[in-house]
């Protein structure tokens, strides 16, 4: 008897599973184009060093050099004649950074607290959604800043920051999704079986939760990433390195008389943000059968 | 000894609305080898009951014994050795398999977990379990979608078996396949109940089927057991009014058009009326009915009823 | 004899790759009660919404008739048929849990759908709304009319579903699977609630349903469907005391309940083995590859339904052997 799949199913629902979502993504032609666009910035950012070797932050050329002015500076030069290219491509690395390690750390804190509450449920849940709220209360910037604002102005407390202001909205959304996976059946049957709570959340609930996580992975760096910039434009991140967001606000008074110093790392923040959104709206039309199979 | 003795379990939810009493005080025994089962409508408690009994709903008065020893009271370590001995079957063939996980580390974990054999003989325990639910040795590396209701129904016994338990408490198993299917779980099931000498608590709203695969039935409302009899007992006597409703509801092409036998709606566990629960839709109900719960009685050996007015009840040779 | 008030015509439903209904014919006159019965796969829900022009996206009728009072529905515009549905044809779903909208109350469902075919003022229509649901058995029906679906019980909310499908008077009431979702004592209610409508109002019922019993208790004539082909069709007496289809008899054999007295101690039901999907692809007859008798002729062509005896059809080679080979021919 081989096995066959139900007359009914192979008619109604197209095939499950990780090469179904995978065919799906690729049919999708904003999710292919934005992750070709997000694999070429990650490019960049790692060959930054060999690109521009020199401190960005050190002086080269002509102030005031217009995109296209001088072919060795492509983008131009800023007030004090440090090259814009050389700013835009370390800047990648540093936004990329920020954004990636802040929301792994933050996905990682939320995982932790939201499947633990929404797993055991009870008083164990009662108790940590009021600490989730707690860092939900107060406006997220503000809370940025002044967690800024009390540690030192460098990259990693900078991650630190972003990660403590937007793992409650992971954490969220790991306990929506374990709530419900808890009371399906495939989890009853582990305990009938005597699995202990730890195999249940990392073995059986968790694959089935990661779908949406993924989904709001992508928005979380594109998230982090305008929150460093903000703090970047404000100067309350790193003075030592290069990012979008200082560039922005270096450039913001001479906005009238070079109009390119911000909008050149401008495009780079809108296009990278864009591309992350719209492949969050990808994997999740392509991990979610129920919309792929509507198509 | 019985090998599973139920005393007075109770089951209550507290909800918004009140005291959600799902099992109301259930006593019962399932003795080795034996086949029992419980038929209720949706609401009447009995998949609670099932899962109390396994640890895996609340018990919040009551006592379960297994093999003499008491289980309802024990923590998640203490009972680990009798969840080896006792297994569930689910009625949804769909969502009672991980859909991540391959047929394989589906049947092999709970070995794992148990710390049973070494990894070679797990793997021969699962090659001999799939070709004794009769599934085909591939299957391992397949994943649930790729199956059928009823072959998933298989992996689901396959599960329940592998840890070769004692008492397998089947909640709906069958009522989510096609008919022609239905035969062939069945049939399975009693093979199996041969092979690894199980015994069963059957859990179904199909009178039908609990006729066929019970030795002995009971009969559950709004959170209480009204009737317990031999599964040949139960259908040519009847004794509770409940049971009787019960059976003449079973669309029957003998009865061409026949008026329906019961009226009323099913009252939700919220509400449970005062007295005997099922005076607002008995037939026979009198004052006493209203406010005295009537106790369980034994009518004939093994045949218990719970209900005052069970000897007005005809003889179902009397019916038309 | 009446005539028909539907007369179905080699009725052929197409996916893109797949046939789940093919060349049905079968009809149901007023008054009538006629049960088509099958499991998953059978096709029969999907001809019930081929009737009410409401196939899902990617299916399509791709030949065949549907007369409903001499009219060809096939042939029906989208807002001709929406004058149709409702009105003169009516459908109830298996689950009443989901089939009304769970923020309007039951009044208001009920009085939408009579305002929108019958030209009624809003008082007219309430007052309806109030009569149908005493016509359907709801206790109470001025308290209960206000009630949203949630404060109602399956069964109840099972009789809102059939208020609001006779509300307009319907010729034909399709019920697909109405008592599948309900427990066995409210299902009988149900029953008992349609056949007595189908009696007061003369109208057609056509019952799709899995439960061969239902079908013994209620219907007058019954179509058995295998992946989406009727394989035999008569009066419920002759199809579950005498079938002659091969399938029939498995699915009767196969089943505890007819089984009487039967215990698992005096032996294993007699099972049809295999499953439905293994008519998927099959030249022939769609149940050879699980049939018990079948023969070299199975594998030819799908077996058109012939007559065994009067009002008794059967689409079986093996029990007429000439007639499959002229239909071949």
């Amino acid at each position: 008897m081989a096995a066959v799949v139900d007359m009914a199913e192979t008619l109604a629902v197209p095939q499950e599973g990780r090469r179904r979502a995978f065919r799906a993504f690729l049919s999708n032609p904003a999710g292919v184009i934005s992750l070709a666009f997000l694999l070429c910035a990650v490019a960049l950012a790692l060959a930054a060093p060999h690109l521009y070797p020199e401190d960005p932050l050190s002086m080269v050329a002509r102030p005031f050099l217009w995109p296209g002015q001088n072919a060795s500076y492509p983008l131009g030069t800023d007030s004090l004649g440090r090259d814009v290219a050389a700013g835009v491509v370390w800047g990648t690395r540093i936004s990329l950074l920020v954004g990636f390690c802040a929301m792994a750390l933050g996905i990682s804190l939320g995982l932790l607290v939201g499947a633990v509450a929404g797993y055991f449920g009870g008083r164990v849940d009662d108790a940590l959604v009021k600490f989730i709220e707690i860092f939900q209360t107060p406006p997220s910037f503000v809370l940025l800043v002044v967690l800024v604002a009390i540690a030192q102005p460098a990259i990693s407390t900078v991650i630190v920051a972003i990660a403590l202001v937007t793992w409650p909205t992971a954490a969220r959304l790991v306990r929506a999704e374990f709530r419900s996976l808890r009371e399906k059946d495939f989890v009853m049957a582990a305990r009938g079986l005597g699995y202990g709570h730890a195999r249940i959340i990392v073995r059986e609930i968790l694959p089935n939760a990661l779908p949406p996580l993924i989904v709001s992975a992508s928005v979380l760096v594109a998230t982090a990433i305008l929150m460093e910039a903000a703090l970047s434009f404000l100067g309350l991140s790193d003075p030592n390195v290069v990012s979008w967001g200082s560039m922005i606000g270096a450039g913001r008074e001479l906005l009238r008389t070079a109009w390119y110093l911000c909008a050149v790392p401008g495009v780079a923040i809108v296009l990278t943000v864009l591309a992350l959104n719209l492949l969050g709206d990808a994997l999740n039309d392509s991990l979610n059968p129920r919309v792929s199979a509507k198509r | 000894m019985p090998l599973l003795e139920v005393t007075e379990l109770e089951t209550h939810y507290p909800t918004s609305r009140g005291l959600l009493k799902a099992v109301d005080g259930v006593s019962f025994t399932v003795s080795a080898g034996e086949s029992v089962g419980l038929v209720g409508e949706s609401g009447c408690g009995k998949s609670t009951l099932g899962k109390a009994i396994l640890g895996l709903a609340p018990v919040t008065d009551g006592v379960v014994r297994f093999d003499g020893e008491e289980v309802s009271r024990l923590g998640s370590g203490a009972r680990k050795p009798f969840r080896r001995r006792m297994q569930m079957i689910f009625q949804d063939p769909f969502g009672s398999l991980n859909p991540r996980h391959s047929i394989g580390e589906i049947l092999s974990a709970p070995l794992a977990v148990h710390g049973v054999g070494k990894a070679g003989d797990r793997k021969d325990r699962v090659a001999r379990i799939l070709a004794q639910v009769g599934l085909p040795a591939e299957s391992i590396h397949r994943y649930p979608h790729e199956f059928s209701g009823g072959q998933r129904q298989r992996i689901g016994i396959a599960r329940a078996l592998i840890l070769d338990p004692d008492l397998v408490i089947c909640d709906e198993p069958v009522s989510a396949l096609d008919l022609s299917i239905q035969a062939q779980i069945i049939n399975l099931l009693v093979s199996l109940k041969g092979e690894f000498g199980l015994s069963f608590l059957f859990i179904s709203h199909d009178l039908s089927v609990v006729r066929y695969f019970s030795d002995r039935v009971l009969v559950m409302y709004l959170g209480v057991i009204v009737e317990s009899a031999m599964a040949s007992q139960l259908w040519s006597r009847p004794l509770h009014p409940y049971t009787r409703a019960l059976i003449a509801a079973v669309p029957d092409p003998a009865r061409r058009r026949q008026v329906a036998p019961l009226d009323g709606d099913l009252p939700g566990p919220q509400d449970v009326p005062a007295g005997c629960r099922f005076h607002p839709r008995c037939p026979l109900s009198s004052d006493r009915c209203r406010v005295e719960a009537p106790l369980p009685r034994t009518w004939a050996p093994g045949h218990d009823v719970a209900c005052h007015h069970a000897d007005e009840v005809p003889r179902a040779s009397d019916q038309p | 004899m009446t005539v028909p008030l539907l007369e179905v015509h080699d009725l052929t439903i197409a996916f893109p790759a797949a046939w789940p209904v093919r060349n049905l014919s079968f009809s149901v006159a007023g008054g009538e009660t006629v049960a088509i019965v099958g499991e998953s796969g059978s096709g029969k829900s999907l001809t019930a919404l081929a009737l009410m022009r409401l196939l899902p996206g990617a299916a399509r009728i791709s030949s065949g008739r549907i007369d409903f009072v001499g009219q060809d529905l096939v042939t029906f515009s989208e807002p001709a048929m929406r004058k149709v549905r409702g009105a003169r044809l009516a459908m109830i779903f298996q689950e009443p849990m989901t089939s009304l909208n769970p923020v309007l109350t039951i009044g208001a469902q009920i009085v939408d759908v009579l305002r929108l075919h019958e030209n009624l003022s809003r008082r007219a229509a309430r007052a309806r709304a109030i009569e149908l649901l005493d016509l359907v058995r709801v206790a109470d029906p001025h308290r209960r009319i206000d009630d949203y679906p949630h404060r109602l019980s399956g069964g109840m909310r099972q009789r809102v579903m059939i208020a609001i499908a006779v509300a307009c008077g319907p010729r034909l009431l399709i019920a697909d699977e109405p008592t599948t979702a309900l427990d066995v004592t409210i299902q009988a209610q149900v029953l008992d609630l349609l056949d007595g409508l189908r009696r007061d109002l003369g109208m057609g019922l056509l019952l799709i349903t899995h439960d061969l019993s239902v079908v013994g208790q209620w219907a007058d004539r019954v179509i058995v469907m295998y992946a989406g082909c009727k394989v035999e069709e008569g009066v419920p007496d002759v199809i579950l005391h005498r079938p002659r289809h091969p399938y029939t008899e498995g699915l009767l054999a196969a089943s505890p309940r007819t089984a009487e007295g039967s215990s698992y101690r005096d032996g294993l039901l007699r099972e049809i083995r295999g499953s439905i999907a293994s008519a998927l692809g099959e030249q022939g007859c769609p149940f050879r590859p699980r049939c018990p008798k079948a023969a070299p002729a199975c594998t030819l062509a799908p077996p058109p339904a012939v007559v065994v005896q009067p009002g008794h059809l059967a689409a079986c080679p093996v029990l007429n052997p000439r007639q499959a080979r002229d239909a071949v021919a």
